[in-house]
């Protein structure tokens, strides 16, 4: 079970191994280990973002000054980039995004589900590749995957983060009704 | 309204350019840019329209050794009015925003914007924490300006520009030729 509680480390000792530098983020609860380390990291450097698609922008400036960025954010997140990333796309430079998923694993909250389920299709139509872990052993290793791919191949590659994998949101007490 | 003519007035901000990394917006941002002159270290965004001001964060960022500069319009900067939150929370010194306002949509049909509208681009960049910002109308200020870019910043900058429009002066626009191209004159090889 070890797995289960370290998988946001791994996934961090994995972006600094890919030689990310700046991780740029809008929170989502699903992120938060990842943000919190990425900000205690001297060697890393953390960027709020009021918008998803900023953080597009971002990494490719990034890109172009020669240092690698990864973008967090949920999948509610997505469909706000879709433009931006055609920015990548016509410059052929690497774009790593690592998207939690909301509306999809027993979802609360109704207004996720739309962009939840659009999210894999909004992406591939976009032209970004996508990779999706379901269990938490998944995570890291397809990261690191994907981060190859991008850097490497100079495309943008998005990694899913299954609602399963990371949990369904809790609003209220387990067993309580509504 | 006293307003100065667009292409003298990024002229006169890249006149003694030095090392300035230079990111554009698109439209007629990238065409006076590039009647200055086309070369590596310019960085012209032929579309991602909100998506200057970040760009340039990004660069400023990765290389905190050189000045940025971003020079956009004011409907690309509306639609990124965000970015000026963020840069400002992320607490750099090296970029500088310049946005020229015509208070006109000018790709478009000269649609007015928000600025025509009374939306005051300074103040919203102050209000989000930025120290140093001004609203440029005169030869005196632009030259003032143009010495400030290559001190610390971060420094947010409008400049009322005449509407009208000007020769296009098309700068090159393959994406991927003009990011291996900036990469390149940083001595950055292949991935």
């Amino acid at each position: 079970m070890t797995n289960a509680v370290d998988w946001p480390d791994q996934v961090f000792t994995t972006l600094k191994r890919a030689g990310v530098r700046k991780i740029a983020y809008v929170p989502d609860a699903g992120h938060a280990r990842l943000i919190t380390r990425a900000h205690e990291d001297p060697s890393m450097r953390a960027v709020v973002l009021t918008t998803e698609e900023e953080g597009i922008a971002l990494a490719a400036g990034a890109w172009l000054g020669g240092v690698r960025a990864a973008l967090l954010m949920q999948s509610s997140g997505v469909g706000n980039c879709i433009n931006m990333l055609s920015l990548p796309a016509n410059c052929r430079m690497p774009l790593l995004m690592l998207v939690t998923m909301r509306g999809e694993w027993g979802e609360f909250n109704p207004w996720q589900v739309p962009m939840g389920q659009a999210t894999e299709a909004v992406l591939r139509a976009s032209g970004v590749i996508v990779h999706r872990a379901n269990a938490a052993e998944e995570a890291a290793p397809m990261v690191a995957a994907a981060a190859a791919l991008a850097y490497d191949s100079r495309v943008s590659v998005a990694v899913l983060l299954s609602q399963r994998l990371i949990g369904a949101k809790q609003f209220v007490a387990a067993g309580e009704a509504l | 309204m006293q307003a100065l003519d667009r292409r003298e007035a990024v002229a006169a901000l890249l006149a003694d350019r030095r090392d300035l990394l230079v990111v554009t917006g698109l439209g007629s941002a990238s065409y006076d840019v590039a009647a200055c002159g086309d070369r590596a270290e310019n960085f012209y965004l032929w579309g991602a329209m909100g998506g200057a001001a970040m760009a340039g964060l990004g660069l400023a960022l990765a290389r905190p050794d050189r000045p940025v500069l971003v020079i956009t319009g004011d409907g690309e900067m509306l639609m990124g009015l965000g970015a000026l939150a963020t840069i400002a929370a992320a607490g750099i010194a090296n970029l500088a925003i310049v946005v020229l306002d015509n208070r006109s949509y000018g790709e478009t049909g000269a649609q007015p914007s928000h600025t025509a509208h009374g939306v005051d681009l300074a103040a919203i960049a102050k209000g989000c924490g930025w120290a140093d910002t001004h609203t440029i109308a005169d030869a005196a200020g632009l030259d003032q300006l143009a010495r400030a870019l290559h001190r610390e910043g971060p420094r947010f900058a409008v400049i009322r520009i005449a509407p009208g429009e000007k020769p296009r002066i098309l700068p090159p626009r393959d994406g991927a030729f003009l990011a291996q191209r900036f990469r390149a004159g940083l001595g950055i090889g292949e991935p």
